[in-house]
Formats: C-alpha cells, sequence, structure tokens
C-alpha cells in the first residue's frame, strides 16, 4: 500500500457566513452522523461541501482538492441528497438514467414500479426513496444525506437503511443528517453534535460495524 | 404620398371623443367608479400625443442627426425603465436595469440600422422622419419581448430553486439544470410576437399598415412595408429576449455551477 491514499473526505475550515470553520475527516466505509437543532447549520454544512454554496477552506476527495474537479463532477462523487428532493419534469422516469442497476435499486427500496408513475402522485415518502435511487445512480464515493427516512414508515426505514448499509460494506463514505436517535446507533455511525455552526463530537459512541 | 389623404381639423378630434365623453356619462349614471381613470387617461394621453406631434415636427424639420440621436436616448431611457418596473424579481445592483435594458438596445439599435442603411435607405440615412417611427416600433416590441422573459425567468428560477438544484445536485452543467426554466421564459417573450405574426391581416390590420391606407398608400405597397417591419420586429425581439435570459442566467449562476439566488431581489407583487 506504499504510496496509496486510503480513500478519505477530507473537510479543513470549511467555512460560509453562516457556518464554521469545520473540520472533519471521513474514511472509507465510514457513517458520521450529525444532529443539532433546527437552524444550526445541518443542511447548510452539505450544501457547503457539495458545494452548492460559496465555502472558504478546503475539501478534498482522496487527496485530489475541490477545485480540482469540475464543480458537476465533484457533486457526481460527492453526492448531496437534500431533505425535500426536486423533480423537473411530470414523469418520474425523466429523471433517471436508464442502467441496468435502476431495477434492482427500485426494488431494494420497495418501488419496483415507480417508473411508470407521474411525480404530481408521488407521496413524500416515495419521493424520498426515489431520490436517494437516482443520487445512487451515479454511483458517488461519498453520500450526503440530510433525514433520509423522515418520511417513512418503519418498514422503508428498514429498507432505506439497509441500503445504506450496503453503500458502506461496499466502502462508500455516509455523512448523515438525523434527527432519529437511534439511527446513527443502527448504522454504527460516529456521532456529532452541531450547534450554531460549530461541529462538536457528541462523544456517544464510537462503535464498530 | 397625399393622393388620398384626408385632413382633420381639431374639431373633427373633439367630435370623435363624444362615444368616449358618453362612456363617461354611462359610468357615472351606474356607478362604475371608472370615470376618474377613464377621463384621466384620455386627457393624459392627448397632452402626450400633442406634445410628440410638436416634438416631432420640430425634430424633423430641423433634421439634425443630434436631435434625431437625442429622441433615440429619450426613448431608449423610457423603455429601459419599463423593462425594469415590470419585472417582479430583478437582478440587483447595475445588472439590474442594465442587462435588459442593454439587450434590448443593442438588439434594437442593430436591426434599425441595418433596415435604414439596408432597405428603405432614405437620405440621409439617419433622417428622423423614418428613424423614429422604425426605431420605436422595434424599441417597444423589443421592451415587452425582453421584459416578459426576464420576469418569467426569474419567477420560475425562484420557485423553481429546488428542481434546478437538484439538477444541479446529479451532476448536470448550469445551462443543462436551467434548461427548462429557460424554455419557458424563452416561450413567454416570444409569445406576443409571434401571436402578432399570427393574427395579423386576418384580424386587424396592423396600425402602421391602417395608417397608410389612410394616407392614401397603395394598400399593396403599405403591405410590403408592414412585411418588412414585422420581419424586423420578430428579428428584434428574439435577438433582445435571448440575449437577456442568456445573461441573466449567466448572472444568476457562476462558474462552480451554483444557482445564485442572493443577486435576484425584490417579489413585492407576489
Amino acid at each position: 500500500m506504499v504510496g496509496e491514499v486510503l480513500p478519505v473526505l477530507k473537510i479543513e475550515h470549511l467555512a460560509t457566513p453562516l457556518i464554521g470553520p469545520i473540520d472533519l475527516e471521513l474514511e472509507a466505509g465510514s457513517c458520521t452522523a450529525v444532529s443539532g437543532p433546527s437552524g444550526a447549520g445541518k443542511s447548510l454544512l452539505l450544501r457547503a461541501i457539495s458545494d452548492l454554496d460559496e465555502s472558504t477552506g478546503s475539501v478534498s476527495l482522496n487527496g485530489k482538492s475541490r477545485e480540482a474537479y469540475s464543480a458537476p463532477d465533484w457533486r457526481k462523487h460527492v453526492a448531496y441528497i437534500p431533505a425535500e428532493s426536486g423533480w423537473w419534469a411530470d414523469r418520474v422516469k425523466d429523471h433517471f438514467k436508464d442502467t441496468p442497476e435502476l431495477n434492482d435499486l427500485l426494488n431494494t427500496v420497495g418501488l419496483p414500479d415507480a417508473m411508470d408513475w407521474q411525480v404530481s402522485r408521488l407521496s413524500t415518502g416515495e419521493r424520498q426513496r426515489l431520490a436517494l435511487v437516482r443520487a445512487l445512480q451515479l454511483n458517488p464515493d461519498v453520500l450526503l444525506l440530510d433525514e433520509p427516512t423522515s418520511a417513512l414508515d418503519p418498514p422503508s426505514v428498514e429498507r432505506v437503511e439497509g441500503v445504506l448499509k450496503h453503500q458502506l460494506a461496499d466502502g462508500k463514505m455516509l455523512l448523515l443528517v438525523s434527527h432519529d436517535p437511534e439511527q446513527p446507533k443502527r448504522l454504527g455511525a460516529r456521532h456529532m453534535h452541531i450547534t450554531a455552526g460549530k461541529l462538536t463530537d457528541a462523544a456517544v459512541m464510537e462503535s464498530a460495524q | 404620398m397625399s393622393s388620398g389623404y384626408q385632413a382633420l381639423s381639431y374639431l373633427d378630434i373633439v367630435a370623435a371623443s363624444v362615444f368616449l365623453i358618453l362612456n363617461a356619462v354611462f359610468s357615472i349614471v351606474l356607478r362604475l367608479g371608472l370615470t376618474k381613470t377613464l377621463i384621466v387617461s384620455a386627457l393624459r394621453m392627448t397632452v402626450q400625443l400633442l406634445l410628440v406631434g410638436l416634438v416631432l415636427k420640430a425634430i424633423f424639420q430641423s433634421g439634425a442627426i443630434y436631435w434625431t440621436l437625442a429622441a433615440v436616448a429619450v426613448m431608449a431611457v423610457f423603455a429601459g425603465r419599463e423593462i425594469w418596473a415590470r419585472q417582479d424579481r430583478r437582478l440587483t445592483g447595475f445588472w439590474g436595469p442594465g442587462l435588459g435594458a442593454g439587450a434590448m438596445l443593442l438588439a434594437g439599435i442593430m436591426v434599425t440600422v441595418y433596415a435604414l442603411a439596408g432597405q428603405i435607405r432614405p437620405d440621409p440615412v439617419w433622417s428622423p422622419q423614418y428613424a423614429l417611427p422604425l426605431f420605436g416600433m422595434i424599441l417597444g416590441n423589443t421592451m415587452t419581448g425582453v421584459s416578459l422573459g426576464l420576469d418569467t425567468l426569474h419567477t420560475s428560477l425562484f420557485r423553481g430553486k429546488r428542481d434546478v438544484e437538484a439538477q444541479l445536485l446529479l451532476g448536470c452543467s448550469r445551462w443543462d439544470a436551467t434548461r427548462p426554466v429557460v424554455r419557458q421564459a424563452l416561450r413567454s417573450g416570444f409569445t406576443p410576437i409571434i401571436n402578432a405574426m399570427a393574427a395579423t391581416g386576418v384580424v386587424s390590420l396592423p396600425g402602421m399598415m391602417t395608417g397608410q391606407i389612410l394616407s392614401g398608400v397603395d394598400p399593396q405597397e403599405a403591405v410590403k412595408y408592414q412585411l418588412l417591419i414585422m420581419f424586423l420586429i420578430g428579428g428584434a425581439t428574439g435577438l433582445g429576449v435571448l440575449g437577456s435570459v442568456f445573461g441573466s442566467i449567466a448572472r444568476l449562476t457562476d462558474s462552480r455551477h451554483r444557482l445564485r439566488l442572493d443577486r435576484l431581489s425584490g417579489g413585492q407583487k407576489s
């Protein structure tokens, strides 16, 4: 492994006018959960990492800095899935690429027929799961998830967490915003706390998978 | 020009207003509450047009290029202000009034100069009798197109922020991610001129053609002039709308393919 860098997302002094400075390191196959009161900057942190909001400081993936990627390329490697997803066409299938693994992904989140549906008839929970599938199609190295299961019933939560665990086993890095105190535990996550735009280690647990 | 021209006296004008005054009377009797607006706008129109007639006559008689250019400048300022005023949400800073007016003027002046120098060829080429009405028609239509295009673009970008950002997050470029809103804005900016072209001659005769026919010009000659004008108007409107909409997208996104709605202000009307 000489000269080989372990896959890692490294965040140093990341700041916007509203949050930071924030330092954080995500390692391959690891999950980090962030919780905190509303307005503390959880979503802003994810937006800043994905370069959707202007920020200072440095973010790098596997030793290559964010600025060395084109912005669209960066977002394909570091995929941010907002709490409320956007849908720009009428038909669900116009939001997806026709890749071979699409059907498997749809099956695992429990929506095998979704490609025939209209966006206007989707429930919030269906949107949430489909937005995850859409992002997973990019095969990103890092997933930034903003409350990925907030609108789901318990069986669907289990399905989505199953997908996330699978991603972790695949060596992906997860950064998760969650209000469910049990979710970080179920995913074996390091638990961080954010208040007033500053990140602190909740030091609750650091359990292995 | 004057083969069949019937001159009007000021008394004729007063006589023509009798039906409008009748409407005002009805409004009072039926308590419609329209009397004041009706009378004020009729008086305002009268004063504006009388003044414009005086000014144009003076400019035509002087025939000087600087008076012509001064009139062009005044028209440009009013049209630019109108574009700005008709947008619910506007670009911040200099771009707010600057971009729409700039695109409109660039398209309007280019097309007007092209038509004067190439097809109409008056002597001198900037002859105010041709330049000013032509520029006015082109400018007025371009102004409508640009303000509709920008207003639609800014409103739908603001409302559709999440949809645009969803596409950016999936790795689309800023141009791909904004394509649905751009298409909507372009359609909205092009609609008036497309409708005008479709209805022209069937539903009503265009104003300029009517004017020429009333002043005794052969209808076929009037049609040629009208076609020339419609092509010029359509071309200038298209260029102005395209320029302003893509200019605004460039301003409302950045080189890291972010949506920059912080460069948009306003939204009082909604």
